[in-house]
């Protein structure tokens, strides 16, 4: 039994294997509570895995995931989440049919049950913590239009707008710039490192001046394993990294 | 700018208002299909065409059901006849019961009991026939019944994440299943008779030509009952979920919800408007049968939805009688053709109209009419241009 610990997350001995193939192997990883962590590798290197061993849709083969010391590896998904633990997908993951306030109220922590969901009522407390995600995401005075007329930065941002509004304490994302512009980009920057003074995040881009701007610790992940953590400018250094980066 | 009563909840009153409605356009509609089912049809059609219309008007219910858990949260049943005739069969075991006294049946070897058990040398109730001999224990029985078998047949595969396609078929084996245990129990159930001669309830004629014109204003205010009981649901937060859940299954789990339940309930809700139209269907045309809750009556359930139009509450309502009617006309005037009709009709609201005959109203006819008038009122919203994006949902 792995004891306890004063991280926020402390991943030890974690192992997936689909079918004999390990495409994470024996990862041990800590994340200390207001963190922001990048992880980075090429494709195929088991960073979206490692995402989805957390968040529970994936069920890791051996190892353990503690988060504030509970055990993540037997809950389900929504006992995941409403411990505290947040996640935003690779591709855009939003409800094009409903419009962007609703597609907010959908993730308000209250109200998630089946009776709860039948008797939840928009109050004031409701609509006040929407409009401050909703400017916070550069969105507010978009709320009625449906989300599937948002280009593709806004839907990110809506994204994680619907994460914010769980509020959870680790908050998890998966190539949160892909398909911005440059421009967007500055913006969800920015947007991070203020959701970040509140609450832990990890990260997974591949696009390394983002990563340059945003990051405190790069955790560098290869065929599964971590092949190097450090600061920014170290694991750019590294011979290894470049090696796995360029080599091929 | 917003303000914060754009989005707060209203009062109780304007709340229901817009739950219940959306919208002055959605009271018109409404009204609209009141007036057509409690004023239209009872001074237009005689007495027998009346009462084929609230036998069509049994099968709404069913679609009214699917529009809720197949049009608005993705989960296609080809089952439901199961339900109709969980709820279809309660009202006959009670109707049967009360046409089974012992004077009535004193030539039978064993008097009081239904006839058809008599005739399979069965001599004593069985325990499963008593709560039908109360009426209210049989009423609540219409609920609970369909209710606990949606929830046995469904917990397990939605547990296990078995939807789509999968599920779809799982529960027409279910309906088979039970059309055989019909079938096969025929001195509990009355076999591929099915139960008949069913005459009064309470002591009420049911056969005679006012008891059926009653019985269709009963149906009819029903169905409106749980249309607007429909509209309520889909208007809370649970609604909103469910249809995200239709298209996004894996982001309503990471927002926190246990969607197995989710499921489960609207399964069982549906299951039940299906039941409470079985069971008007058993008082309107006095008797139940197998085939009318096996598998073929199952996908015609899901036709009538889909040519109504799946997301739609009051089109599924016009889809029913509208395909009902048509085979009506059509069997009586040409019998061998009407089948090809009826399946060329499918294939072709399958391939050219996804959202059935409300689709057709709400893409084309509507634009057309606020041509006519150009002007409109702001509170409707503009017609969608998504028309060609049609998500399919049965995954």
């Amino acid at each position: 039994m792995p004891s306890n610990t004063d991280f926020l997350l402390a991943i030890e001995g974690l192992t997936v294997s689909f079918d004999g193939f390990k495409a994470v192997d024996d990862l041990t990883l800590y994340l200390s509570k207001g963190e922001l962590r990048v992880i980075i590798g090429p494709n195929g290197a088991g960073k979206t895995t490692v995402l989805d061993l957390i968040s529970g849709k994936t069920r890791a083969t051996s190892g353990s995931i503690r988060y504030n010391n509970t055990e993540l590896t037997t809950m389900s998904e929504h006992q995941i989440v409403r411990a505290g633990v947040g996640r935003k997908f690779q591709t855009p993951s939003i409800y094009e049919k409903l419009t962007v306030f609703e597609n907010l109220e959908i993730s308000y922590p209250w109200g998630r049950t089946v009776l709860g969901s039948l008797q939840f009522r928009r109050s004031e407390k409701v609509v006040e913590r929407i409009y401050e995600v909703a400017k916070e995401i550069f969105l507010d005075d978009m709320l009625d239009e449906q989300a599937e007329l948002l280009s593709h930065g806004q839907k990110q941002w809506l994204e994680i707008g619907m994460l914010l509004v769980q509020n959870p304490d680790l908050v998890m994302l998966d190539e949160p710039v892909a398909g911005m512009t440059a421009k967007e980009r500055d913006a969800t920057a920015e947007l991070l490192r203020k959701i970040a003074k509140e609450r832990s995040i990890v990260i997974i881009e591949h696009d390394m001046d983002f990563v340059a701007k945003i990051a405190d610790q790069v955790t560098v992940l290869h065929l599964g394993k971590i092949l190097k953590e450090g600061s920014m400018d170290e694991v750019r250094n590294d011979p290894e990294v470049q090696e796995v980066y360029l080599g091929h | 700018m917003n303000t914060l009563s754009n989005h707060t909840d209203s009062s109780f009153g304007k709340l229901l208002y817009e739950r219940l409605f959306k919208n002055k356009e959605g009271v018109i509609a409404f009204i609209l299909l009141a007036v057509v089912l409690l004023l239209v049809f009872p001074l237009c059609l005689n007495t027998f065409r009346l009462n084929l219309t609230g036998k069509y008007l049994c099968y709404a219910f069913v679609a009214i059901g699917l529009v809720m858990c197949w049009g608005n949260a993705g989960i296609l049943s080809l089952g439901q006849g199961m339900f109709f005739g969980a709820g279809g069969y309660c009202m006959a075991m009670f109707l049967k019961l009360e046409a089974s006294d012992p004077e009535s049946t004193a030539i039978q070897s064993t008097p009081g009991i239904p006839d058809f058990m008599d005739w399979n040398q069965v001599t004593e109730l069985p325990w499963f026939w008593f709560p039908f001999k109360s009426f209210p224990l049989t009423i609540a029985l219409i609920f609970i019944l369909p209710a606990v078998l949606a929830f046995l047949l469904s917990v397990f595969y939605f547990k296990g994440r078995v939807t789509g396609v999968v599920f779809a078929i799982l529960t027409q084996s279910m309906v088979a299943c039970l059309w055989y245990f019909i079938v096969g129990n025929q001195g509990f159930f009355g076999g591929i008779n099915g139960i008949t001669d069913l005459r009064t309830l309470n002591g009420w004629d049911i056969r005679t030509e006012s008891a059926q014109k009653t019985l269709y204003y009963v149906c009819s205010i029903l169905l409106l009952f749980c249309i607007l009981v429909s509209r309520y649901v889909l208007s809370t937060r649970l609604g909103r979920v469910l249809l995200a859940q239709r298209d996004k299954e894996m982001r309503v789990r990471f927002s926190g919800y246990n969607l197995t339940l989710f499921r489960i309930f609207i399964f069982c809700f549906a299951a039940v408007l299906s039941a409470i139209g079985g069971a008007m269907f058993t008082l309107q045309v006095g008797f139940m049968s197998p085939n009318l809750v096996g598998i073929q009556p199952s996908i015609d359930m899901v036709i009538f939805t889909a040519v109504g139009g799946r997301e739609s509450l009051l089109g599924a309502v016009y889809g029913a009688l509208a395909v009902n009617a048509a085979k009506t006309a059509f069997s009586e005037a040409y019998p061998t053709l009407w089948m090809f009709l009826y399946g060329a009709t499918f294939i072709i609201i399958v391939l050219y109209l996804p959202k059935g005959l409300a689709g057709l109203y709400d893409d084309h006819i509507k634009k057309w009419i606020f041509k006519l008038k150009p002007k409109s009122d702001s509170g409707t919203t503009p017609p969608s241009e998504d028309l060609e994006k049609e998500v399919p949902y049965a995954k």
